[in-house]
């Protein structure tokens, strides 16, 4: 089966600093991959080199199997990869429906009711359907968190890219975002997942990904990779036994 | 009495000002485009207009049905071929380019009409009045006073109810992410210059029948333009309305007092507000 999203040999350095160092990973059609790694390894640039807000110096990425490189940042979006962002980025002058409706007209190329019904929808999902006509520069951070979701699942991506999406949130926030993380799964969209909170990304995630200094150093079962020796390192601080 | 009736027709001079505005404010909301050509461009829809109704006969109101959707093409078209290629974090280069537009287009209408002054010939509706008790209001004032509350009501409905709208507050707001959310900024944009000329045609048709023109006549209107913009508050339509009313008030006032004096009259209160609120009067943009 074509990967729906593919890396290969991704390359981007901004002068001595390498933040994607021939990164090749793919991602079967509706899974879950977490992504793994410490500040400043290269998750959140390799979102941006596959959003094409940062162009790659070499490399391919391809959606289903189709090299999406010369894609400007728009089209990437249509063709149907979406994302959130660690910070949210809420358009602040606009209610939180109006947020969505942007995504879904654009994005998703939905118009008129077409567009409503899935903007409401969504919203319902997320559980912001009561706050719809708020505006988003006034909201709390785990509602700034849902509509970050939310906006980009109005897009109707095939690939959704969540940075960082559960950081900050008490226990308690962090469960019912998990439980919606949960529900978008079950729509068949395929999800790639950087984030600190791993036992969020435990519950959810088929596979985990390591990135440090850019470069790919484990991949795999989340159990394996959790116990590799890499990982331990970078989580825990210890050196490796060899 | 005077001074009421002299308010009043200020206050519909004003209409035509903030039609003016309106395109300006339209472009630098949505994509902090300031364009020095807008003056010459309202000028160049008034020329459009007099080749129109002198081609085919018509009324200079039929020639809108042309001259709107060729400048909205125009707008749209300069966007997405030139302006498009400037826009970026510095300001400067969309300046520079328009500046160059504007150099462009005066000795273009120069070469193409010569210098001498042009009015668009509207017939009875020039001189047409209204009488409410001892106050008497042209037709033609009143008119375009009205055409300017459809078009800001319009532009503010647009805005708010339609997905172009919220395209354009989106962009408006964070244009990197509009991006992501699948917003083609370079069409978007080449939109929201086409909408600002097809004003900016209303604009100058109506300037046409008013007064005369001549090529030189631009450099004036981007100023009231501007100024109108300014007093309103950046980022407010409606504020554009009021900007443009306090400008023409201020300015017919100012006749009043001395026939010399319109023009100044009009800068010195535009000073005074920017040296009292410098964000303008109801602004809702930083």
């Amino acid at each position: 089966m074509t990967p729906i999203l593919e890396l290969r040999g991704l390359q981007k350095a901004f002068g001595a600093v390498t933040v994607a160092d021939s990164q090749s990973w793919a991602l079967a059609p509706g899974e879950a991959l977490g992504v793994l790694g410490p500040n400043g390894a290269g998750k959140t640039s390799m979102f941006n080199l596959v959003t094409g807000t940062l162009p790659a110096d070499g490399g391919q990425i391809l959606l289903n199997g189709r090299d999406i490189m010369p894609w400007p940042a728009a089209r990437r979006c249509r063709a149907g990869i979406a994302r959130s962002f660690q910070v949210p980025q809420p358009f602040g002058g606009m209610t939180i429906f109006e947020n969505t409706f942007v995504a879904a007209t654009q994005g998703a190329r939905l118009s008129g009711s077409a567009a409503e019904d899935l903007c409401l929808d969504v919203l319902n999902r997320t559980s912001l359907l009561p706050k719809a006509n708020v505006l988003a520069g006034g909201l709390t951070l785990l509602e700034r968190k849902r509509l970050e979701l939310a906006r980009a699942m109005c897009a109707q991506p095939s690939v959704i890219l969540l940075d960082e999406i559960a950081g900050g949130l008490t226990e308690h926030e962090c469960k019912s975002l998990i439980e919606t993380i949960m529900g978008l799964r079950e729509t068949g969209v395929s999800i790639v997942w950087i984030e600190h909170v791993v036992h969020a990304l435990l519950a959810v995630v088929d596979r985990l990904l390591v990135i440090d200094f850019g470069k790919k150093i484990a991949e795999g079962e989340p159990e394996a990779i959790m116990q590799s020796p890499e990982v331990r390192e970078i989580y825990l601080g210890i050196e490796a036994d060899v | 009495m005077d001074w009421i009736n002299a308010t009043i027709q200020g206050t519909l001079l004003g209409g035509l000002y903030a039609l003016f505005a309106a395109g300006l404010s339209l472009i630098f909301g949505i994509m902090r485009l300031v364009n020095i050509a807008h003056g010459d461009l309202i000028v160049l829809s008034a020329y459009l207009a007099l080749t129109v109704t002198m081609a085919i006969g018509v009324h200079p109101f039929l020639a809108l049905v042309f001259v709107v959707p060729a400048m909205a093409v125009l707008g749209y078209a300069l966007q997405r071929t030139v302006l498009n290629r400037t826009m970026g974090d510095d300001l400067l280069p969309p300046l520079l380019v328009t500046f160059g537009f504007s150099v462009i287009i005066q000795n273009a209408l120069q070469i193409g009409y010569t210098a001498d002054p042009q009015k668009l010939k509207a017939g009875a509706i020039e001189t047409a009045s209204l009488s409410i008790g001892p106050i008497t209001v042209g037709v033609l004032p009143l008119l375009v006073f009205i055409a300017a509350i459809v078009v800001i009501g319009a532009l503010q409905w647009m805005f708010y109810k339609t997905a172009l709208g919220r395209a354009f507050r989106a962009t408006s707001d964070l244009q990197d992410i509009a991006q992501l959310m699948g917003l083609n900024r370079a069409h978007v944009f080449g939109l929201a210059m086409g909408l600002s000329l097809a004003v900016t045609a209303l604009a100058g048709v109506f300037l046409g029948i008013r007064t005369s023109f001549d090529p030189a006549a631009g450099g004036s209107r981007l100023i009231f333009g501007f100024e109108a913009v300014i007093i309103g508050g950046l980022g407010n339509i409606w504020g554009t309305l009021a900007g443009g009313v306090i400008l023409g008030v201020a300015q017919t006032l100012g006749a009043k007092l001395n026939p010399g004096f319109q023009v100044l009259a009009g800068h010195i209160v535009f000073l005074l507000i920017l040296a009292v609120r410098p964000r303008g009067l109801f602004p809702r943009m930083d």
